[in-house]
């Protein structure tokens, strides 16, 4: 049980006081980002980045993991009292939990969630601890083309299969690796996108793109929308669930576990998908069908254990490939680019004590956010009541330090600012951010990998297809590609619908008209949230 | 002429609003019901909802003053709302409630009662939740 020894060793240097402190501090802060709309884990990592040059990077890496894991927490609690989901990965668990917060049974949906998300996140950690050291080994084995491949395999589920519109998602993901092409080429030296201007030679900093992209682009967005009516807080006590709702989450769980880990773990990622997939087999599962739509207590149990397995498995190519698939392992990931570690296969190897430490502190972190949301969620709530200016101008200040504290030049700022703007631009058109910012963590990554690749074949482009996973990933991403559009043609030819999904997505554009009775509140202005 | 009261649903609101049905019953004058929300926060319990308002309207009809609601959702200020509904509708009077608030807690909140009382060009009327003799 080498594993196992490891991650002992892991669980010592992570449940020392001061780690134990970060590790504390980060579940705050995630529950915190997590619970208002509109501000995420992604934005959270990516202001506190300046702050952790000084620090361990342990703890720091810990503190981040708390707050990836405690904004799954915090987002439920939101979706379930507001119905305004703070993460893309809670829309679902708005459908049924904003349902039951309305019908009185808020305190249920609250535990429902806090407790499945913890049940979730255990065994989806669990399973990291498993699965990682598999697919470092064959990790390990690969060459530079088959890599290149898995990371074009990435880029390309992300932005073509997980988004709603291939066009805007290619958009972001080409400008992301316009980004992430500035400065100098690695190769020969020659200085490519820096229009003659010295700053850009050394490369666009990640730390400023992130910064710019989420704080300053999504506090601007959020500023140009700021007006809405205010809705209502519905009433919470402290969370707890009744003999007949444990006897009903428990099956959810697991099998929302089991929906939600896998999905994760692929190279493509997403929340999105599990959860879905989870809503609709519980759907059809349950006892009580007619309840869904009215609040049924597995629609919030299955789902939010799929969110919260698929932010475990999210970390295994994270940790195993060096390859995020979702923005705030992406921030993680830059960060450990900063400190000069090189994330990949080798990570493992090269740094036992941080990827333990890391893996422990899930634990650890998922059992304090069971611990502080369980009794807390009321106040958790009361967040909700901050006035909105007050928080965006803190966020623009902070990230306006973080991004000079950099480098300490004022180019930097120039260049949050015009990137800034860019993330605003984004938003208002429609275009998913996620692309765009792995676009320029992955880009310069791929293109290393690239260069290695044409290095040893002399420069033919035959390299590229020159190790039989690679043309095996090829094929399977124009299968990716070609799938849907042939679906789509024998779906019409035949002119059936799926009736599934088709019922679920009805309940989800019903949403207004029943919340329209009650306050006039329509303008989701949220629901744009990327994850 | 007529009264503007500013209304809130708690305590203090409650009071200024009875009070003020009995300024206009006595004086025979419109009552103008302000409720606002500046709209920067994502809740706000001291909006009324839909309900709210159909309650508040039911108990001013029984009342059988003259009335008028004006609600707010978003933009300005409740001192700003009740100030600028005041002057358009050359109010006689201005009912607002106090609530208790700490030289610290008004340091860095602010205060709308105060400023409506020294910023309003007609006698204000302010009162507490409940008569302490």
């Amino acid at each position: 049980m080498d594993t196992f020894n490891l991650l002992m060793g892991g669980f010592e240097s992570a449940l020392t006081p001061i780690n134990l402190l970060f590790a504390f501090a980060g579940v705050v802060l995630g529950t915190a980002v997590g619970v208002l709309p509109g501000i995420g884990p992604a934005m959270a990592v990516a202001l506190l980045l300046p702050l952790t040059f000084g620090m361990e990077t342990s703890s720091a890496l810990i503190m981040f993991a708390g707050i990836y894991y405690g904004g799954m927490y915090g987002g439920s609690t939101t979706s379930i009292l507001l119905n305004t989901p703070g993460e893309s990965a809670t829309v679902i668990t708005a459908i049924e939990g904003h349902k039951m917060a309305k019908a009185g049974r808020a305190s249920q949906a609250l535990a429902t969630a806090a407790i499945g998300s913890f049940v979730a996140g255990t065994i989806g950690t669990a399973l990291l601890v498993t699965v990682t050291p598999i697919v470092v080994k064959f990790a390990v084995s690969l060459g530079a083309p088959s890599y290149f491949a898995i990371m074009v395999l990435s880029l390309i589920t992300v932005t073509a299969v997980l988004g709603s519109s291939k066009i805007r998602g290619f958009a972001a993901l080409g400008l992301g690796l316009a980004i992430g092409l500035v400065g100098m080429d690695p190769v020969s030296g020659q200085k490519r996108l820096t229009f003659g201007f010295a700053p850009l030679i050394d490369g666009i900093d990640i730390v400023v793109v992130a910064v710019a992209i989420f704080a300053i682009g999504e506090a601007l967005w959020i500023a140009a929308h700021l007006r809405r009516t205010p809705a209502h807080t519905i009433p919470v006590g402290t969370p707890w669930m009744g003999k007949e709702d444990w006897k009903r989450s428990w099956k959810p769980w697991l099998r929302g576990t089991a929906f939600g880990f896998p999905f994760g773990a692929l190279p493509a990622g997403g929340a999105e998908v599990p959860t879905f997939l989870s809503y609709v087999t519980e759907k059809k599962l349950s006892k009580h069908p007619e309840e869904f739509g009215h609040g049924a207590i597995e629609g919030v149990a299955g789902p939010e254990a799929a969110n919260n397995a698929s932010a475990a498995g999210t970390l295994t190519p994270m940790l195993a490939l060096g390859l995020p698939t979702n923005a705030t392992a992406a921030v993680m990931l830059a960060f450990l680019t900063m400190k000069g570690i090189q994330p990949g296969p080798f990570l493992f190897e090269n740094e036992p004590d941080l990827v333990w430490a890391l893996i422990a502190s899930l634990f650890i972190g998922n059992t304090l956010l069971l611990l502080i949301n369980l009794p807390l969620a009321p106040l958790w709530a009361k967040l909700l009541k901050i006035p909105r200016p007050y928080l965006y101008a803190g966020i623009l200040f902070f990230a306006t330090l973080g991004a000079f504290s950099v480098n300490m030049q004022v180019a930097d700022l120039w260049i949050l600012l015009l990137i800034g703007l860019l993330g605003f631009a984004l938003r208002r058109f429609g275009l998913p951010v996620l692309p765009l910012i792995l676009g320029v963590i992955i880009g310069p990554m791929a293109e290393e990998q690239l260069r290695k690749t044409f290095q040893l074949s002399s420069g033919s482009v035959s390299g590229i297809w020159s190790e039989p996973l690679a043309v095996g990933i090829y094929v399977l991403i124009a299968v990716l590609l070609v799938l849907p559009a042939v679906i789509t043609y024998i779906r019409r030819s035949r002119g059936r619908h799926d009736v599934v999904a088709e019922a679920v997505l009805g309940e989800v554009a019903d949403q207004p008209k029943h919340k329209a009775g009650v306050s006039g509140t329509t303008a989701d202005d949220d629901e744009r949230e990327n994850s | 002429m007529s009264i503007v009261v500013g209304y809130i649903p708690s305590p203090e609101g409650e009071a200024a609003l009875e009070r003020a049905i009995k300024e206009s019953t006595a004086r025979q004058a419109r009552l103008i019901v302000v409720n606002s929300s500046k709209g920067d926060q994502l809740v706000d319990d001291r909006l009324i909802d839909a309900k709210q308002h159909h309650d508040l309207e039911a108990r001013l009809t029984e009342s059988g003053v003259d009335f008028w609601i004006q609600r707010q959702t978003q933009g300005i200020d409740a001192a700003d709302q009740i100030l600028q509904v005041a002057e358009a509708q050359r109010a006689e009077l201005i009912v607002i409630g106090l609530r208790k608030r700490t030289p610290m807690g008004k340091f860095i909140m602010g205060s709308v009662a105060q400023r409506v009382l020294l910023q309003a060009g007609c006698p204000v009327l302010s009162l507490k939740a409940t008569n302490d003799w």
